[in-house]
């Protein structure tokens, strides 16, 4: 099962405001009701999006000068509660292919990396610089080079950003779904089944 | 120097290292409940692969069922997901503890109850909260679908260690203050980002003392500290517990416990960082934001902005202000509350309705107040039914239900409406967590919830009780 290896990603960016954004925010719970993720991108942000009578708000998503934006820029602890995968497979089919954020709750960041999302952190400062970039010409194209560990915009910004080596390493050689590698270690986990007594 | 808990069932279920780094793990016990395995399943049918241990996964039914007329024809695609989870359980040779097992129930309830949650093993369950099982001694994660496929195939997962934090609770707890406030307190004080990266080893006399449900309780909300897992070490009370129970192992039981008691933390362990907190300090305690960090004591007043420290923290403060649609400065006491709910998996144990029940009997739910109380398993019913607890709830005005996750996340017909405030024993209160867009959360101990029922606004469940001095159950 040879992957393609993630080694930057780009496009246009928005901003979503606000630290600790959380999965039920980013997927509400009663879009969960389904047994395959297909369909679940026209829900993300849902209940920001749209008000109690389904009319658009004057969320960022709904700002059409960020239609068709694949790079997500947030704040503190993204992806924070629940551990629904269904979360970052909803951004992803809504379009995104990258996150930058000040930081990420860890199985939020674990799905997105298996899904071949990067999700990477950058300074207070950096992110800020890059929202108004953003804000200014909402059409600039922001890079994320996971290889580098740097971001990159069209206007000039380059600064650096952070992820675990792990995800790093993971992304860039094709291995950010780890499951082939986890089956090639079959001795080495009937040992460990055996000698814990688990079976 | 000695190893922590988590350090020794860590190198032991370790199985080798991956090419990027990360660990493979052995997870011995694997939970699953039909919300987010059915993904996985369909994932292992595209790769053509079968259940690994079929006999280390345990399923049930929680998240989507209804909580009045359980077999009743239900929203189709409820149905659906229950429908999935029986044949993959079916297909794949996986023990389902179904609605007419008798077993039913909140999937981190039911693994406690069968003794399926062991010391010093590794559990992993699609579901954030699967750090409940840390009470027991277990490394608990919680794990994302796709990682669910990697159990179902693999039995292990590709992990990074977390470093250990040991939070460290002494001294006595005041009247009225219990398992509940402790987390809220632990949570309000080291922040919903404070534990990233961390497992909370939860130590001092505070935690000696708790029963095993109260232990639940507190390590269920770990991850609304940011941490993956946490857990406490394994006593005598955890041997007491898991005594006799269907999936515990009896042919050589001293044997079995002493080697479960071999996994508590060595007195010299290594700790990444250690909090030290004064249980004498702690009060009920209550959220008044949209973070399960924005906790406040009954007594305190809602935080003002003007006051934050920090833009950041102003900024925050005035979201949550205006979500919950509460004034700056004012006492947190006395809002006004439309729904309590009594359930979920941080508080939905035998123990929770009894210390409710102890205090409810002659007092009613407030007009216009709607209560309901959930079981978090078929079993807790029934040991509420022995004890005549749903009476004494009902008398009192509150709606006794069937068990599941109810009103935690309302994935079922029991949903705030429109901008409805609930004073909620569950652990969440996220924007739209209690299914309306706009409904508000206060989480809060069940004996707060029920104070809060029985005036129809937040109240001190001291005050409106008249706890004695000795009616601490810590
Ligand atoms: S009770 Fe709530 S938090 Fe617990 S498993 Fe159910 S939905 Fe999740």
């Amino acid at each position: 099962m040879p992957l393609a290896p993630v080694t930057q990603v780009s496009g246009r960016a928005v901003y979503i405001p606000g630290a600790d954004i959380d999965t039920d925010r980013i997927i509400p719970a009663r879009f969960m009701k389904c047994i395959t993720f297909d369909g679940l991108g026209e829900f993300a942000f849902y209940d920001v999006r749209f008000d109690e009578h389904g009319q658009k708000t004057g969320h960022p998503l709904n700002d059409p000068r960020f239609a068709g934006a694949s790079i997500l820029l947030a704040g503190l602890n993204f992806g924070c509660g629940s551990s629904r995968e269904h979360a970052p497979q909803s951004l992803r089919k809504y379009g995104f292919n990258g996150v930058i954020a000040e930081s990420f709750a860890e199985i939020f960041f674990g799905n997105s990396t298996t899904l071949a999302m990067p999700c990477v952190i950058a300074s207070a400062g950096d992110l800020a610089a890059l929202r108004k970039e953003v804000d200014n010409d909402p059409a600039t194209v922001v890079t994320i080079d996971v290889v580098a560990r740097r971001a990159r915009s069209a206007g000039g910004l380059d600064f650096p950003v952070t992820l675990p080596e792990s995800a790093r390493e993971a992304l860039v050689s094709g291995r950010w779904d780890p499951i082939q590698e986890l089956l090639d270690n079959v001795a080495a986990i009937d040992a460990k089944a055996v000698e814990l007594h688990y079976v | 120097m000695g190893k922590s808990l988590f350090q020794k069932v860590w190198d032991n279920h370790r199985v080798g290292t991956l090419a990027d780094g990360r660990t493979q793990l052995f997870i011995g016990t694997h939970l699953i409940h039909e919300v987010t395995s059915p993904q996985a399943f369909g994932m292992l049918r595209d790769l053509g692969l079968k259940v690994k241990f079929p006999q280390r996964t345990f399923a049930t039914v929680d998240h989507i069922v209804p909580t009045v007329n359980q077999d009743a024809p239900q929203d189709p695609l409820a149905a659906a997901m229950m429908t999935a989870l029986r044949d993959n359980a079916d297909e794949f040779g996986v023990t389902y503890f179904d609605l007419s097992s008798g077993k039913q129930g909140i999937v981190h309830v039911v693994g406690p109850e069968q003794g399926i949650t062991q010391p010093g093993t590794t559990i992993a369950c699609g579901d954030s909260h699967t750090a409940t099982h840390g009470a027991f001694g277990a490394i608990a994660f919680g794990i994302g679908t796709t990682q669910v496929r990697d159990v179902l195939a693999t039995q292990t997962l590709a992990l990074e260690a977390l470093k250990v934090r040991r939070i460290e609770v002494n001294g006595q707890l005041p009247p009225g203050v219990y398992a509940k406030d402790v987390i809220l307190h632990i949570i309000r004080l080291l922040g919903a980002r404070g534990g990233i990266g961390y497992a909370y080893e939860y130590a001092g006399d505070v935690f000696a003392r708790m029963s095993m449900e109260e232990r639940m309780t507190v390590c269920n909300m770990s991850i609304e500290g940011g941490a993956r897992c946490g857990y406490v070490n394994p006593d005598a009370k955890t041997v007491a517990y898991l005594r006799g129970r269907p999936y515990v192992d009896m042919t050589d039981f001293e044997a079995t416990a002493a080697g479960w008691l071999a996994f508590a933390s060595d007195a010299d362990a290594h700790y990444d960082d250690i909090v030290r907190i004064d249980a004498a300090a702690i009060e009920p305690t209550v959220t008044w934001g949209i973070s399960p960090d924005q906790g406040i004591a009954i007594s305190e007043m809602i935080p003002d902005p003007a006051a934050a420290a920090t833009q950041g923290e102003r900024d925050s403060i005035v979201e949550a202000l205006a979500y919950m649609k509460i004034p700056a400065g004012a006492p947190i006491k006395g809002v006004g509350i439309d729904v309590a709910f009594i359930g979920s998996c941080t508080n939905g144990r035998l123990s929770d309705f009894r210390e409710v029940a102890k205090y409810l009997r002659g007092h009613k739910v407030a007009p216009g107040v709607t209560a309901l109380a959930v079981p978090g398993s078929q079993i807790v019913a029934v040991q509420c039914e022995q004890e005549g607890l749903p009476q004494i709830f009902r008398d009192a005005g509150f709606e006794w239900r069937d068990a599941g996750c109810s009103m935690c996340l309302a994935m079922n017909p029991d949903k705030l409406v429109g901008d409805q405030l609930c004073a909620s024993s569950s652990n969440r209160n996220f924007k739209g967590r209690q299914g309306s867009s706009t409904g508000r959360t206060v989480l809060m101990s069940p004996l707060m919830v029920a104070a809060a029922a029985v005036r129809g606004s937040i109240a001190d469940a001291r005050e409106v009780f008249a706890l004695e001095p000795d009616a601490s159950i810590v």
